[in-house]
């Protein structure tokens, strides 16, 4: 069984700050990591190598040279090998460029029964990568994944709402997002540090080296246009005491929540 | 001159930075506290490859180098520092000497699992009467048939009572003084051996320090680690690398104690402003991270020297009493500005100071290291 794992280099938003005039992340030496819910998906796709015989587990990425750092502690956490998708056309790219440019890097790899994502990326938020590599593979796909079983052919997900759960089974080939609930990711081991940055592990693709519609890729083909960036200003709404006996001031709680439609 | 480290030190970094996040800061309050070994944090470094960086992968380790094994043991140090020398004692004094001075089967026998981090490594050289005059050794091995019978008692052992491997030495021949020490790997189990104090500690509580007995010890032959009167020699170059895995250990309290104090001095207020904004208090805090910045280069050099096959001794004992001492200061100054809160123990400064102090003192004192140095500077 081969399993796919997409995954991005992010920004360590923990040590990151905002320009406050520009809007913008001052990324001068914030280190970058594998972006969490992406490790989480790698995790889990480990975990089926570690239970399962002859699964290969391959991560790609699209990104500038310096993502092969994130492909490289992919494979020493235990993946097999790495592709990055890296060229200046795809610079800019916006969820839609990204999601083209993946499944076209999926393509190009083939074979593969699971393909497995993040839920989203801390540097934007989005999650619409994932489903939208579905969408172009024409694939069925189970978000926000927080449990998982293979059974034959068949993937089991426990699909993760805010106030409960979905058990979706799908056929494999799939596509599955990882929420941070899946599992706790391992650490690389330190042997397989060095081991990753011996021979070949890791693949570089540029655009003509996969079958891509260049209409669709890069800023050019990014139909999200980004007007501005700012941080919103402090909340200017009022807050409101209720007094007196307890249980009046509930039921105006109760009463006030429900003309706001928040219960 | 290239000053960055490789691809695979800076992940190194990153794994241990992360690892010490989870897995050892948040248990170090509690262990220093009850003087707990933390078996499961073992455990935890022998899974991702931590117990054997710098040996090959055929021998059981990571395929490192010495300068990764190095930064491992400062970043487990900057939160814990009793983690960090059960990893540098392991690493340089148990695993090193048997790499270096081990036969193939001693190897295949000993460093593989010590590398591997199922067995624990410990190295025992001192006695109440052989402290910095180490080759006073009291400690007696007569070859008896095929087995070695070792009589003596060893102090101040570190992961001593935890480990399952310790590098012995003994005097075989008293009459040739240092040149009559003789090495040996002795097994937890072996006939005769036994532990006897725990020391109460004032600092790196964490960590186990123990009186290793022998009675009529009953060691086979194939243990000789080396040759016969090799033990003086052995002990001396291994105290050589082991002396960069303790300046580590000393970098790593110095700048887990500044990033502490750096945090708080931003938010502290007194006077109505965070105690950054005190130029006094600035310069103290410029003082403090130079001398790191300084003792993070000594330290770095001693282990790229190391690693590129170049002398070390000098450049080990140099890092060695400049990275402590450093220790020293800057946590004293780091209680400083934690002020009252520094003393307690609900802030982790105290912990930090009372850590540093050994680090002038095991594996050579400051003292000891000044001879080395001398020695090396005036032959």
């Amino acid at each position: 069984m081969n399993i796919i794992v997409c995954i991005k280099q992010v920004p360590n938003t923990n040590e990151v700050r905002i320009d406050p005039v520009r809007g913008t992340l001052i990324r001068e030496g914030v280190p970058s990591i594998i972006n969490p819910d992406d490790r989480n998906a790698l995790e889990e796709a480990l975990r089926i190598k570690d239970t399962y015989e002859n699964v290969k587990v391959t991560v790609l990425s699209m990104g500038p040279p310096q993502a092969d750092a994130a492909l490289r502690e992919a494979i020493a956490m235990g993946a097999d090998e790495g592709i990055l998708l890296t060229d200046r056309a795809f610079a800019g790219s916006d969820t839609w460029a990204t999601s083209t440019a993946l499944a076209a890097g999926i393509r190009y790899i083939g074979d593969y029964s699971i393909i497995f994502c993040g839920r989203q990326a801390i540097d934007g938020d989005t999650a619409q990568v994932g489903p939208q590599i579905a969408e172009h593979l024409g694939l069925p796909q189970i978000t926000y994944v927080e449990e998982l079983k293979i059974e034959g052919d068949k993937v089991i997900a426990k699909r993760a709402l805010e106030d409960g759960y979905f058990v979706i089974e799908s056929k494999m080939p799939v596509l599955l997002t990882a929420i941070k609930e899946l599992n706790k990711p391992r650490y690389p081991s330190i042997k397989g540090v060095y081991d990753a940055y011996k021979g070949d592990k890791v693949k570089l693709l540029s655009a003509k080296d996969i079958d891509v519609d260049f209409d669709n890729i890069g800023l050019e083909g990014s139909p999200t246009q980004v007007n501005r960036s700012f941080t919103p200003s402090g909340r200017t709404g009022q807050g409101e005491i209720f007094q007196g006996d307890y249980k009046e001031c509930v039921n105006k709680l109760i009463v006030r929540l429900r003309e706001k439609h928040l219960v | 001159m290239d000053f960055n480290l490789s691809k695979e030190q800076l992940m190194v970094r990153s794994i241990m930075r992360e690892f010490t996040e989870n897995e050892v800061k948040p248990i170090a309050a509690e262990i220093d506290k009850t003087g707990r070994f933390p078996r499961e944090t073992v455990e935890k470094m022998a899974k991702y490859n931590m117990m054997g960086i710098p040996f090959p992968a055929e021998y059981g380790g990571a395929g490192g180098d010495d300068l990764a094994y190095i930064i491992a043991v400062e970043e487990l140090s900057k939160w814990c520092a009793s983690t960090g020398v059960i990893l540098s004692a392991h690493t340089s004094l148990a695993c090193w000497p048997i790499y270096k001075y081990g036969t193939e089967e001693q190897k295949q026998k000993y460093l593989v699992p010590l590398a591997k981090g199922e067995y624990l490594g410990a190295f025992a050289l001192t006695e109440p009467n052989a402290g910095t005059d180490a080759a006073s050794q009291q400690t007696t091995a007569v070859l008896d048939g095929d087995n070695y019978i070792l009589n003596g008692t060893k102090i101040f052992i570190t992961n001593g009572g935890q480990a399952d491997v310790y590098i012995v030495f003994a005097m075989t021949d008293k009459s040739k003084g240092s040149r009559g020490i003789s090495a040996f790997i002795v097994e937890k189990d072996y006939p005769g051996f036994s532990i006897g104090k725990i020391e109460e500690k004032m600092g790196i509580r964490a960590s186990s320090t123990a009186e290793l007995i022998f009675q009529n010890c009953i060691v086979p032959k194939e243990n000789l680690l080396g040759k016969e009167g090799e033990g003086f020699k052995i002990a001396m170059s291994t105290l050589d690398g082991g002396r960069i895995g303790i300046a580590a250990q000393a970098l790593g309290i110095a700048s887990g104690a500044l990033e502490e104090t750096i945090k708080y001095v931003k938010e502290r207020q007194q006077f109505g402003r965070p105690l950054a904004k005190f130029q006094g208090l600035q310069w103290m805090i410029a003082d403090m991270a130079t001398e790191i910045d300084a003792a993070r280069l000594l330290v770095y050099r001693a282990a790229f020297n190391k690693s590129n096959g170049l002398p070390y001794g000098k450049e080990a004992a140099m890092a060695k009493l400049f990275a402590s001492e450093c220790a020293m200061n800057v946590t004293t100054k780091c209680v400083q500005l934690f002020g009252g809160y520094g003393y307690t123990m609900d802030y982790p400064m105290e912990r930090m100071m009372r850590d540093a102090k050994i680090t002038e003192i095991y594996e050579g004192t400051s003292q000891v290291q000044q001879m080395v140095i001398a020695a090396a500077v005036l032959k």
